[in-house]
């Protein structure tokens, strides 16, 4: 659909100068899906990472129009705009087409702000929703939130003598956003771009709300090297953690199905959160973290009617 | 000009319906809901162009109207109470982004115990938000102050948001003679709206950005100063209204102050029944007189030292608590502003009519026969103690 090249070409929406880290995965999310976009573009962003280092008065990295609000109400600031834009051709003003996106953090999407987007999209505002998903409060240091996976050691959920780092699972959110019943959902990472592209464009047609939901490594909350980011996360897609679906208009279809399965313990095993996991104590509690992504796994495969090699 | 009998709320909606704002958000709550109910009719008959969204809580309300006003159109909401409560985080950011949004406001005590009748601790718990406040006295000053409000907001020298006080369940609920303007001539009132930003426009424009140690502190001086040209917008807006309406506006109305020796203050409804009660008590002999206070923010400091400066001694009724153990919100702005006086009157307060206790012209006529210089500084006025 759209070759490496053909994407250099289009504009950059999201410029250079921004001042996340080395090896940030957010960049790369926001940048593809605005190498999506056709019309002129209006973004709004949650409180986070992306807002802090993107927009720092008197410069911006935003080549569209811009807004940032809140923490917890960005979708809520979105529907505004869209109801705005499709009301003033009622008022003679018609200002041609827009697209309307808002991105949000884990924090701002599963926690904070889930019940703003869950109206928002319940109402029907047509806008895309892209979550940038690192698994915990990156912007405010390291703090889990219900992205975080169970085990990961966060700020908040320190290993020690008591824990073994965030005792809960993560909640499902991509399949909570489906159950609401919009016409597009769609799970993506960086890693197969060509993949997160088609679907930020297949999300953009949408006449509706739709939502992406995109895995985005923080090298500050995974404790892992600039280098490996991109890699980290075709690991994660591959051990069927980050598995690539989408929902389209309630009928769920897998994109992405492993040839060779990478082990999801080796992939906790790459990442500093879940250092505490490898010293030959907690393979009982690793035995289980894998058999609950195995678990999830199936029921995807169930729900996209695929069947499961293994069985 | 049409005269109908209309609630508090049906004066809103239609000043509402008038006004035709591009982005209505809002959520219903005890008092106010009748608006949105009224306003919802509106879309439904094609009454208004309105794009109404049924947001799912008053904090969305707040952030869809200001994600709409930065798209550069007219937009409202309306709340109460715990919902103003909700709202407090984005009423600080619809300031901050200099976005003149309305917002009636039908005044309800807040939890805990809950309570859904009337008092002024909503509005007082936001007064320093950087929102434009007016309290209205009857169902005609709300409808009228909902109108005036747009103007002022969108005056270029002030570009704030503003909120309009009706008391809950006294003015919203209860039915009044209301003379409602021609629809045409409220257009030609408000005129057409001239945003400062517009994110629809062709050109890119990032709005909310992060203000470190070397910006923040301007904004917010700028955002100061646009406060301090309220008062003068407030008084030419007033005087123009008063030509098409006949009805005068300014910060404050004086009523029986020339010679008076005792001077009550007072917001909202009470400031209606008090002057009646100054004209029993004056029919007693007493010299008293009444000074409402229609905008509290800005707060009307050189118009109260004019008007109080020669009395002997003010009484400031305060519909809702302050926990600085002095006394009322009011009362202690009133204080603050007669400071400066040389030989300034003495100031008492009187906290009255929380959580919708009745006052009655009784209790108003009595405290002026009992207003004394020498009194206590704070009276609780119709509680059990």
């Amino acid at each position: 659909m759209y070759s490496l090249k053909e994407l250099s070409k289009r504009p950059e929406l999201f410029e250079a100068g921004h001042r996340a880290c080395a090896g940030c995965g957010f960049p790369q999310a926001v940048r593809l899906v605005l190498k999506a976009t056709e019309h002129p573009v209006v973004v709004a962003v949650a409180t986070g990472c992306l807002e802090v280092t993107s927009t720092v008065f008197p410069y911006t990295s935003w080549n569209c129009s811009f807004v940032h609000n809140a923490f917890e109400n960005v979708a809520a600031t979105i529907s505004g705009i869209e109801a705005a834009h499709s009301a003033l051709p009622r008022y003679g003003k018609d200002v041609g087409p827009r697209h309307f996106i808002a991105f949000g953090g884990d924090g701002a999407s599963y926690d904070i702000g889930l019940q703003s987007l869950s109206g928002a999209l319940e109402r029907g505002h047509r806008f895309l929703y892209v979550c940038y998903d690192n698994g915990a409060y990156a912007n405010t240091g390291v703090q889990r939130s219900g992205a975080t996976p169970r085990g990961a050691g966060t700020t908040t959920t320190p290993p020690g003598r008591f824990l073994d780092g965030k005792p809960q699972r993560r909640k499902d959110l991509t399949a909570i956003i489906a159950a609401h019943g919009i016409p597009y959902v769609a799970q993506a990472a960086i890693s197969n771009w060509r993949d997160l592209v088609r679907k930020a464009r297949r999300a953009l047609d949408t006449d509706g709300p739709s939502f992406l939901n995109i895995l985005t490594p923080c090298r500050l909350i995974w404790g892992t090297a600039p280098e490996e980011t991109v890699d980290l996360v075709r690991h994660a897609v591959n051990s069927c953690f980050w598995p690539l679906f989408e929902v389209v208009d309630g009928r769920w279809k897998l994109n992405y199905k492993p040839k060779r399965r990478q082990s999801y313990v080796d992939w906790l095993r790459r990442q500093r959160r879940f250092a505490h996991l490898f010293d030959g104590r907690h393979d009982d509690l690793l035995a289980e973290l894998e058999a609950e992504v195995e678990a999830a796994w199936r029921q995807l495969l169930e729900r996209c009617g695929e069947v499961d090699d293994k069985s | 000009m049409t005269i109908k009998a209309l609630s508090g709320n049906e004066a809103v909606a239609q000043a509402m319906r008038q006004i035709d704002p591009v982005v209505v958000a809002a959520y219903p709550i005890t008092p106010q809901t009748e608006i949105v109910q009224l306003f919802s009719g509106f879309v439904s008959d094609g009454l208004v162009r309105t794009e109404f969204v049924p947001v799912e809580s008053e904090h969305s309300a707040l952030s869809a109207v200001v994600g709409a006003a930065v798209a550069g159109v007219r937009a409202m909401t309306a709340t109460s109470s715990n919902g103003l409560a909700l709202m407090y985080e984005v009423l600080h950011i619809a300031a901050g982004l200099r976005l003149p949004i309305v917002m009636p406001v039908v005044t309800r005590a807040l939890s805990a115990p809950i309570n859904i009748h009337c008092d002024h601790s909503d509005v007082m718990g936001a007064r320093d938000s950087g929102w434009i406040i007016l309290f209205s006295e009857n169902a005609q000053e709300a409808y009228d102050n909902v109108l005036q409000a747009v103007r002022i907001g969108e005056h270029a020298d002030v570009r704030l948001p503003v909120m309009v006080a009706l008391d809950g369940f006294v003015l919203s609920h209860g039915v009044e003679r209301v003379s409602l303007l021609e629809d045409a001539a409220v257009e030609a009132f408000i005129g057409e709206y001239q945003p400062t930003v517009d994110v629809l426009g062709d050109e890119p424009v990032t709005v909310g950005a992060l203000a470190l140690q070397d910006s923040f502190f301007e904004f917010r001086r700028q955002m100061a100063e646009g406060l301090y040209h309220a008062p003068r917008v407030i008084e030419e807006v007033g005087r123009e209204f008063e030509g098409i309406s006949g009805r005068p506006y300014g910060l404050v109305e004086a009523y029986r102050t020339e010679d008076a020796r005792a001077v009550l203050v007072a917001l909202g409804s009470t400031a209606g029944s008090a002057k009646e009660a100054v004209d029993l008590a004056r029919e007693e002999g007493l010299r008293v007189g009444l000074v409402k206070v229609r905008a509290i923010r800005p707060f009307p400091a050189a118009a109260l030292r004019e008007l109080l400066g020669g009395c002997e001694v003010v009484g400031v009724l305060d519909r809702s608590l302050d926990y600085s153990g002095q006394g009322g919100a009011l009362y202690t702005e009133v204080k603050a502003a007669l400071h400066p006086l040389e030989g300034r009157p003495r100031a008492r307060g009187f906290v009255y009519g929380l959580g919708g206790r009745e006052i009655g012209m009784e209790d108003l006529v009595g405290l002026m026969r009992e207003l004394v210089p020498s009194g206590a500084d704070v009276t609780y006025l119709g509680v059990r103690e």
